[in-house]
């Protein structure tokens, strides 16, 4: 990736205040200064930057610079934490100061020396956006513009964005590692409205990674578009969807967002090490049809949940977290892998410095199957067919979920008919992992859009799956009694 | 232009000078601070305290009408020179707007026209890392000690904030206000008869420790809650009333509050854009956004484009009277600005304040006594809105009322409908309305919805 001078990190070499090993060592020091176990520094510059069309014109553009260093010092089960905003010596040692209070005795142990490696890179963008002219931006939303007005006279509003960021961070550790990255990550957003006889409906398609501008030499503005205005017909026609317990079928990709809700959330190590999450001390058991093996991959190019390390500076791993149905592993930061005596699997992330790291998701997959996904669908008798998730929640102490689906349609004597309107699928992650009967040979890896929250703290996920048949969900729809 | 400067408003002006030297018409910054304190405990042992201030700068700009926004948390000179650069540079990229524009020199307020509103607690700032951590252990205590039921407990937190924020705009305008806010709150996990775990919480947030609960008091409920939570199960899909609590109740008015405000209106992506006038909702529902409460969380002297604030009444009776706008929406809709302006990042839209649905006569209790069967919804789950077209479903946990008594908890259902059939369909309203959270509402009972489950 080229180096973009005009938003350059400060505390890169040749940078205005550089962090060698000997300032990171030296901080440390002070952090574990009152007794710490351990002590870590987040060093973070990112900056981001938002185009935004709306009525046919871009009204608005922004860019925003955010940076500074959180510090964390262990004692025990306990953590300390402090950031600042500014990388001069005084805040730093102050930030060090005040996160080392966690422990409370004097003679802290000393920091190792540290030492850097090379990492592998899991994102190679060809053209970085920050370095692109914003022109060529203005010129993306305004193609994707015209061509949604012209795909269909019903189109009556489209807006058009398109997000860009690139995160640089530095991490020491007292346990010896000094390692950086720089992450870059975009996203295009497009939304349409339609209105047919005094009926409006609306319907988007989003799509990016962390690509650069290639992207859309696959992906056109143009391609959005389409997808959007059709989106946004087939809605125009969606009826209320019947409501109860049926057969469900996911199509590929972006459904598995239902996966990472339904069981990844449980997968984190934090919530197993403390006893809450409903898959706590079930490693080696059952927990899902034999059909399935789900693993979080980090290492997929250029895909939105990737990481070249993690927020802890340890090396991302593909975690195979359910195979064959049998509950294998968890997904690992560095406090809950010393607590199960394993090594980190590279899961520790976190949104800013502002935040402390926690277990996180990266890119996780439910791997394909057997099944032609046409033999799939024909053979549901009635059913419901999920296309196009808007988002999900978990309760993770007993897996019950629910996700609203933004396209959907009824499958009636293995044949899909016509979309539904309003639809919920609602239910527990280990039953609906049980009730997979077939999955298709198609497996997707959802286009770049999905964030995932937790306790306050936002980051970008991947999410992929094949076609899967769940023999039955509770689907939240208006109409009583079936369709 | 310096970095040193330690008075927000002294810098906010002069980089709104700067911009304007640099070729703006019009610059508006906002400059925020804040500091926090966090203690978490769990399982009676401190797991975490944390500690850090930060801040941050937003500018606005306009040449012509074209706009463009930037911000920056590096407050070195550099860092400030390039918030200036990028906000200008990239004005001039953006396509001009012709409803851009500041707000009327005439409708900007002036500091002495603020109201005070009680909004900062010294008391809040002055808790120290011993004490929250003491509250924290007090109220996790509580809520294991209540039932050995409570076998685990996701931890309890104390958390207290001191933020202030200042704008300045090139219009003339120069306001400041601060507040503080310290919430306790409690997740105590207890395992079901059936080997599922149910995880349930409490909290308790206010901007003085005065009216702050007990962390005692915080620790029980949240227990209670948890408990009560035990032995849930399915119903059978059907028609039937349903009850929202004030938790899940302030969950459907924010569901309102994206209908009603002027972004929405002018772009006709809600469901309410041609409703003006007409009625909106049952005639036992008033709603109203008032920023001029004391002590509230949503309170604010003045908006984000520097009006003075004011109370607007925008459903009285079940009648749709406004629209909350700022002047962009106003423009768009040639209406005025209700004052109801946000900014964040730079961006200014219109936003709610303190968004609430007001009491009625009866009490809660009341209100389930009065009621046959219904199920009583205490949380809901996922994202199932629409609001262009205000088609709702959510997944929902509560209790199923019968015979105006609590049967059984409920959980892993969803519930839907129409928003507009929703509000239209409110038939009892209560007296239990608490501005602990911006948007609030009391307890209400919605005459039928469809429940799906088995």
């Amino acid at each position: 990736m080229s180096q973009n001078t005009r938003y350059r990190a400060p505390f890169l070499a040749g940078a205005e205040t550089p962090i060698d090993a000997a300032i990171a060592t030296e901080l440390l020091r002070v952090a574990l200064g009152r007794g710490g176990d351990y002590a870590d520094l987040f060093f973070e510059y990112e900056v981001s930057g938002s185009y935004a069309l709306d009525e046919g014109i871009m009204k608005s553009a922004g860019r925003s610079v955010s940076m500074g260093l959180g510090v964390r010092v262990m004692k025990g089960e306990a953590t300390g934490y402090a950031y600042v905003q500014d990388f001069s010596p005084e805040s730093m040692r102050h930030a060090a100061r005040t996160a080392a209070q966690i422990a409370d005795g004097g003679g802290g142990s000393a920091p190792l020396p540290l030492a850097g490696r090379e990492l592998p890179s899991y994102y190679k963008p060809q053209r970085p956006s920050l370095d692109v002219d914003g022109e060529r931006k203005r010129a993306l939303l305004l193609r994707a513009d015209a061509a949604a007005r012209k795909a269909d006279p019903r189109v009556v509003r489209v807006e058009a964005s398109l997000a860009e960021q690139l995160r640089e961070i530095l991490i020491a550790t007292s346990d010896g590692k000094l390692l950086g990255d720089r992450q870059p990550l975009l996203r295009l957003g497009l939304r349409v409205l339609v209105e047919d006889k005094g009926k409006r409906e609306s319907g988007s398609s989003n799509g990016g990674g962390r690509v650069g501008m290639e992207y859309f030499d696959n992906r056109s503005p143009e391609w959005h578009a389409k997808q959007a205005v059709r989106h946004a017909l087939v809605m125009l026609e969606a009826r209320e969807s019947p409501a109860g317990e049926m057969e469900v079928v996911l199509a590929p990709g972006d459904s598995g967002i239902m996966l990472h809700e339904a069981v990844g959330h449980g997968l984190e190590a934090d919530f197993n090490r403390k006893g809450t999450s409903n898959y706590s001390g079930c490693i080696g058991q059952a927990v899902a049809s034999e059909l399935c093996t789900v693993v979080d991959d980090p290492t997929l190019m250029g895909s939105r949940g990737s990481i070249n390390v993690d927020d802890e500076g340890n090396e991302p791993r593909a975690t195979t977290l359910i195979e064959a149905g049998v509950l294998r592993g968890y997904m690992q930061d560095r406090h809950s892998a010393n607590h199960f005596g394993v090594e980190p699997s590279g899961h520790g992330r976190r949104e800013s410095f502002q935040d402390r790291p926690m277990p996180r998701m990266t890119n996780t997959l439910l791997l394909p199957g057997s099944h032609d996904p046409e033999e799939i669908i024909a053979s549901v008798k009635r059913g419901i067919y999920a296309s196009k998730f808007g988002g999900g929640q978990v309760d993770i102490s007993n897996g019950d979920f629910v996700f609203s689906l933004t396209e959907s349609y009824l499958i009636e004597d293995g044949k899909i008919t016509a979309p539904l309107k309003g639809v919920n699928l609602v239910g527990n992650g280990p039953e609906v992992m049980r009730r997979v009967t077939m999955l298709g040979s198609d497996m997707q890896v959802s286009d770049g859009i999905w964030t995932c929250g937790k306790e306050g703290q936002s980051v970008p996920v991947g999410v992929g799956c094949p076609t899967v048949k769940v023999a039955a969900v509770t689907v939240g729809g208006t109409q009583m009694g079936g369709a | 232009m310096t970095a040193h400067t330690d008075d927000p408003m002294e810098l906010a002006s002069r980089v709104v000078d700067r911009a304007m030297a640099a070729g703006a018409d019009v610059a508006e910054v906002s400059v925020g601070e804040g500091r926090h304190l966090t203690a978490q405990v769990r399982l009676g042992e401190k797991e975490v305290l944390e500690e850090a201030g930060s801040r941050g700068l937003s500018l606005r700009v306009m040449r012509g009408q074209q706009v463009a926004v930037a911000s920056t948390s590096d407050f070195r000179e550099v860092g400030l020179a390039r918030v200036v650069e990028d906000a200008l540079e990239l004005a001039a990229l953006s396509q001009a707007d012709p409803f851009a524009g500041a707000p009327d020199r005439e409708l900007l307020s002036e500091a002495r026209q603020h109201a005070e509103l009680d909004l900062h607690d010294p008391r809040v700032e002055a808790i120290d890392g011993a004490q929250a951590l003491e509250m924290a252990m007090e109220a996790e205590g509580a809520a294991l000690a209540l039932d050995k039921r409570i076998g685990n407990s996701d931890g309890a937190s104390v958390t207290r904030q001191a933020g202030s924020s200042v704008l300045v705009t090139s219009g003339g305008f120069k306001g400041s206000q601060s507040g503080t806010y310290i919430s306790i709150v409690v997740n105590p996990v207890a395992a079901d008869g059936d080997g599922k775990m149910r995880a349930g919480y409490h909290f308790n947030a206010r901007r003085h420790v005065a009216d702050l609960l007990e962390p005692r008091a915080v620790g029980e409920e949240a227990a209670v809650r948890t408990l009560a939570k035990l032995g849930a199960r399915k119903l059978e899909t059907q028609q039937m009333p349903v009850i929202f609590d004030p938790q899940s109740g302030r969950a459907i008015l924010g569901l309102l509050a994206g209908c009603i405000t002027g972004g929405a209106i002018w772009r006709k992506s809600s469901y309410l854009a041609e409703r003006m006038g007409t009625q909106v909702a049952s005639p036992l529902v008033s709603i109203e956004d008032d920023p001029l409460i004391a002590r509230a969380p949503g309170s604010r002297a003045f908006d984000g484009e520097g009006l003075l604030s004011r109370r607007n009444t925008v459903v009285d009776a079940g009648q749709l009277r406004c629209f909350l706008l700022d002047s962009y929406s106003g423009r768009k809709l040639e209406q005025s600005s209700t004052a109801s302006a946000s900014r964040g990042g730079g961006r200014v839209g219109a936003s709610t304040s303190n968004f609430f649905m007001k009491a009625g006569a009866l009490s809660p209790e009341e209100l389930v006594a009065s009621t046959e069967r219904a199920l009583y919804v205490t949380e809901m789950m996922g994202f199932g809105f629409n609001g262009v077209t205000g088609d709702f479903s959510r997944g929902a946990a509560g209790f199923l009322i019968e015979g105006g008594k609590r049967v059984h908890p409920v959980s892993e259902v969803t519930i839907s409908l129409n928003l507009d059939d929703l509000f239209a369909r409110i038939d009892a309203v209560a007296n239990d309305l608490d501005h602990e959270t911006a948007i609030c509402t009391p307890t209400f009972r919605v005459s039928e919805m469809t429940v799906a489950g088995k």
